[in-house]
């Protein structure tokens, strides 16, 4: 490991970084192109630290409680496409192939994750049952595993929190254009997967279900309600949505709600996701 | 008011801390936002030769260029609505009237929100859009919608206000469930493909600059952001 020789890297892409690690650094500026650079440049033990010390903590959570809570909800999200793909589920061809697009992104998520964490990563193996996940949630989704219905309404909800997860820590991040614009960067994926899946779900017959989340929970499955809390939010920082001027008469409640995706606190999301395993 | 704009540049710095602390000890709402940055401290967005300017470095020149891209969508999709190319099937019909409702709420709410504050209401130039043609409309979609994440991605950090960068969050994501839709009408499963993706599987982002000098071929009132680097040719 050449310590001097990763400074030098970052170096290239951030010429404040000694600024950055000495006291008397100044306003947050950053870097570009995080994931392709840094990421990618095979980081040591002690990037983590020097990390953590260069951009620091915002808000009140630290960075690193930040990028963890991230890696769980991937690692969950990695096992549960590994586990779809490797069941006996009866996917179509097009069905397989957003599975297997879907599939790589996650565990290209944790993949990064855990490289810009190093040491600091929390193990996969502390989750679930010595990292085996329960995917039927304590039997509320028994079929999840042998039913194809059942797997997609699963993966929508996994997506559509996980996007609502993403939002939620951005307030954490302000001006932190490294780790905020990861974060981001990771945010819009997973609703383009939303999306996709709920497009999937919609050929299959649930017409109701859009590519975007109509009021609060649209998917008809109850057990999923928590996930949804608070998506027919109408009032946006102190606008009424629905008071606006729309195309004919104002913004529907439909367009409203539809327009604009809500976020969960991490205490929500936990909640959500500890049936599952997630610690 | 130029000398007041030139007072302005020059103590930028101190203007935005002391707006941001008077912001975040506050209700943390638009309206306080917006009703703030009405004080003479924090000078109107300017009037440019080409076109106009989103202003000073700060929260309102963000929304403000939040407000540009939205006005450029929202007008696209009303196109389409309007003159729907032959071959639509009825649930592209709707999904696509979805999106232009979508649009035409977000560009509503930056006005609301920026007040007074808000940059004019932009002129657009679709001539290279056959909008009777499916395929030339949906790979348009494909530029705006795919445009926009990397925009709202490549400007959350610039957002100092917490309440704002929630606010872009709440919005980008909806972008990219256009995206991920326009996408899948094209080719299906090409939802995040590696045109826009990157090895570890994130979206990418693109600066204010690189944002603007695309978005800037479709509008004949040119938005330029001299205090981001980027003045309309």
């Amino acid at each position: 490991m050449n310590l001097l020789g990763i400074i030098e890297e970052i170096e290239k892409v951030d010429p404040e970084f000694q600024d950055r690690i000495s006291p008397r650094r100044a306003a947050i500026r950053n870097i570009t192109s995080f994931g392709s650079k840094v990421a990618v440049a095979a980081l040591p033990f002690a990037f983590s630290t020097l990390f953590k010390k260069a951009y620091g903590q915002t808000g009140t959570v630290p960075v690193n409680d930040v990028l963890n809570y991230a890696l769980k909800l991937e690692y969950l999200e990695a096992a549960f496409y590994n586990a779809g793909i490797a069941s006996s589920l009866a996917f179509s061809a097009t069905e397989k192939s957003y599975l297997t697009t879907i599939q790589g992104h996650e565990n290209a998520h944790v993949a990064f994750l855990k490289t810009v964490l190093s040491s600091a990563a929390v193990a996969q193996s502390t989750q679930g049952t010595n990292g085996v996940y329960d995917f039927t949630a304590g039997g509320t989704f028994p079929t999840v595993l042998s039913n194809v219905d059942t797997y997609f309404a699963v993966a929508q909800a996994f997506e559509d929190t996980g996007v609502r997860a993403y939002k939620g820590q951005a307030q954490y991040l302000v001006g932190n254009q490294v780790v905020l614009t990861a974060a981001l960067n990771i945010h819009s994926v997973e609703a383009r997967h939303a999306s996709a899946v709920r497009l999937i779900r919609r050929l299959r017959g649930a017409t109701g279900t859009k590519p975007w989340i109509t009021g609060a929970n649209d998917t008809g499955i109850t057990a999923v309600n928590a996930n949804y809390a608070g998506e027919d939010n109408l009032n946006q920082g102190g606008v009424t949505i629905t008071s606006l001027a729309g195309v004919s008469g104002n913004v529907s409640v439909n367009a409203a709600t539809e327009g604009f995706d809500e976020p969960l606190t991490s205490a929500q999301v936990v909640a959500l996701v500890a049936p599952f395993g997630v610690k | 008011m130029e000398t007041e704009n030139l007072i302005e540049n020059a103590n930028v710095n101190m203007a935005r801390r002391s707006f941001l602390r008077y912001a975040g000890a506050g209700v943390a709402t638009v309206g306080v936002l917006a009703a703030a940055s009405c004080q003479k401290t924090y000078p109107p967005v300017a009037d440019t030769p080409k076109g106009i300017d989103i202003g000073a470095t700060g929260d309102l020149a963000i929304l403000n260029y939040a407000y540009a891209l939205e006005q450029l969508e929202a007008a696209f999709y009303i196109n389409v609505s309007a003159q729907m190319y032959t071959g639509a099937s009825a649930d592209e019909i709707a999904l696509l009237t979805d999106i232009r409702d979508h649009e035409v709420a977000h560009r509503q709410f930056f006005k609301a929100a920026l007040g007074t504050n808000a940059i004019q209401d932009l002129s657009v130039n679709f001539s290279a859009i056959d909008f009777s043609s499916r395929a030339s409309v949906l790979a348009a979609a494909k530029a705006f919608e795919d445009t926009g994440v990397t925009a709202y991605n490549g400007a959350g950090y610039l957002i100092q206000s917490a309440t704002y960068l929630t606010l872009a969050g709440k919005i980008v994501s909806v972008e990219a469930r256009h995206a991920s839709y326009i996408r899948n009408l094209i080719s299906p499963g090409s939802f995040a493909d590696t045109t826009v993706l990157d090895a570890n599987g994130m979206d990418k982002q693109q600066s204010i600059a690189q944002v603007l000098a695309i978005a800037n071929t479709y509008l004949t009132t040119k938005v330029s952001a001299s205090n981001y680097g980027y003045v309309a040719s």
